[in-house]
């Protein structure tokens, strides 16, 4: 315990250097995952093989391979980002195909009836995914969703391998300092994660409870 | 007059078993490019480890992997390097021969606790001696002194000359590392860019990411060796790093007697010969003097 009180100002560092990468992750993620959840069910053709191309290739690979060509793949085409970007990109980006499937299971769920109903008051293709289909996608999708940000939220963690210094990059620069402190250590960081994902858990409870459809 | 012919044809194979494996001996020996000679009649004081490892006749050591020069494992998972011929030394010294040493991967981060769950023996994987490592396991040795030195790209663009050149440059070196703690603590003015591995501080000095690499010696100069169109070390080390053999708190008594077979082989020429095996033939320059032997 003292170990922590010694240390907390690096372990607070540490984990606001995690919240902010997980919310601008999350920030890129639902807004293109949403983009691309409705090219997916769009009826112009290339924009669907375009959204499956992105999703299949992004939910085939894994997240590593995802941050190497961020971090060392751009620069050998003259394109270099910042690391922290980098990291924002990675994790955005590759959570955005598992947003997109979320929603896309959500927009399935909506009966077929409801978008034709849409349709045949004048609603273009647009409005009727804004106004009648998209708002019930999203309240059935609130769990999985939830799921797919909880495990973005841990996902942040490889960022420790490419120079973020965020939490769980704490564990060997601080146990290379002082190995007998390694519960303290594992214990801090875990606490560290729970703060963030423990009440996002709660909030998708309450936003599912809220917002559930009642049949 | 049977049973004669039986323990004839018995001994026989016995025969042909030992110039089978004595054949297989030298093979191996062969392929490690030489390799200390293995210790036949040991005899230590009961209750010791070394007695208990030579009555095992296997010993367990931890060392690294991914070092060029000191522990790099080829495909078949066995590493070679300086660490892993002094670890041989060792091992020679208690009667064990090469193929029954059992080579155990060690990074930075888990060493001490390998050697406090007693995982390994003995632990050689390029570890410095230092008092806060000391509270937990006990340190052999110095059998190398290296130091932290700086790689930059090839010609030196930024005129970098020391640590001090460092400030208000992005410098990288590896997480939980002891020089990524040294220039937080000494060169606070300098920006740190930390990885998990070197070999990804390399591809970030290639790319213009960094300006620097930082770490001991012995590790830039495998990265050096292996581009040198690329890369080039600044040759200016400004730490000691005692590299030590990590092993059981308080077994005085195995310490002694690694500290004893190293003296040994500083004097008879077998660890310079190691050298020049292993990191010498990376970075092409002689044996240093050899270390002294810190007897705490």
């Amino acid at each position: 315990m003292q170990f922590l009180i010694d240390n907390f100002d690096l372990f607070w560092d540490a984990f606001l250097t995690t919240l902010s990468l997980s919310l601008l992750a999350c920030l890129v993620a639902l807004v293109l995952g949403t983009l691309l959840a409705a090219m997916r069910v769009s009826p112009i053709a290339p924009l669907r093989g375009l959204a499956t191309f992105y999703v299949e290739t992004f939910r085939n690979t894994p997240l590593t391979v995802v941050f190497f060509f961020m971090i060392f793949g751009l620069p050998q085409i003259d394109f270099v980002i910042g690391f922290f970007t980098g990291a924002v990109l990675s994790v955005g980006l590759y959570t955005a195909a598992f947003v997109c499937e979320a929603l896309r299971s959500g927009i399935n769920s909506v009966s077929p009836g409801q978008a034709e109903a849409a349709r045949a008051l004048g609603l273009t293709f647009g409005q009727s995914l804004r106004e009648v289909v998209l708002p019930q996608a999203f309240r059935t999708v609130v769990p999985p969703l939830g799921n797919v940000l909880i495990a973005m939220v841990k996902n942040t963690s490889i960022a420790a391998g490419f120079s973020v210094s965020e939490l769980s990059s704490l564990l060997p620069r601080l146990v290379n300092a002082s190995a007998g402190d390694l519960t303290a250590i594992l214990v801090g960081v875990v606490v560290g994660y729970m703060i963030i994902t423990l009440p996002s858990a709660l909030a998708v409870h309450r936003i599912e409870r809220r917002v559930a459809i009642l049949r | 007059m049977r049973i004669t012919r039986y323990a004839a044809a018995i001994a026989a194979t016995g025969v042909v078993l030992a110039g089978c494996s004595s054949d297989a001996g030298e093979t191996t020996e062969d392929a490690a490019g030489g390799g200390a000679e293995v210790a036949d009649d040991v005899s230590f004081d009961e209750g010791t480890t070394m007695a208990e490892l030579a009555e095992s006749g296997t010993i367990t050591v931890g060392t690294k992997f991914d070092q060029p020069g000191f522990g790099l494992a080829g495909p078949d998972g066995v590493p070679e390097g300086f660490d892993v011929e002094m670890a041989e030394l060792i091992a020679a010294e208690l009667g064990i021969a090469t193929d029954d040493i059992e080579w155990v991967e060690t990074v930075s981060a888990n060493r001490e606790s390998f050697i406090q769950n007693e995982d390994v023996d003995m632990v050689v994987a390029t570890y410095t001696i230092n008092d806060s490592r000391k509270e937990l396991i006990d340190f052999a040795g110095p059998y190398y002194e290296a130091g932290q030195d700086i790689m930059v790209a090839a010609g030196n663009p930024l005129g970098i000359e020391g640590p001090d050149d460092l400030a208000g440059l992005n410098v990288c070196s590896v997480e939980g590392s002891t020089p990524a703690e040294e220039i937080r603590t000494n060169y606070p003015e300098a920006t740190l860019t930390l990885f998990d591995v070197y070999s990804k501080c390399a591809d970030a000095l290639r790319n213009g990411q960094v300006d620097a690499v930082t770490t001991d010696n012995v590790i830039l100069t495998g990265l050096v060796a292996g581009a040198p169109d690329e890369f080039e070390l600044v040759g200016n080390p400004f730490t000691e790093e005692p590299y030590g053999i990590g092993i059981t708190k308080g077994d005085d008594e195995f310490r002694s007697f690694i500290n004893d077979t190293l003296e040994a082989s500083f004097e008879d020429g077998s660890w310079a010969e190691a050298w020049d095996r292993t990191a010498g033939a990376i970075t092409g320059t002689d044996a240093p003097e050899p270390p002294s032997v810190d007897r705490y």
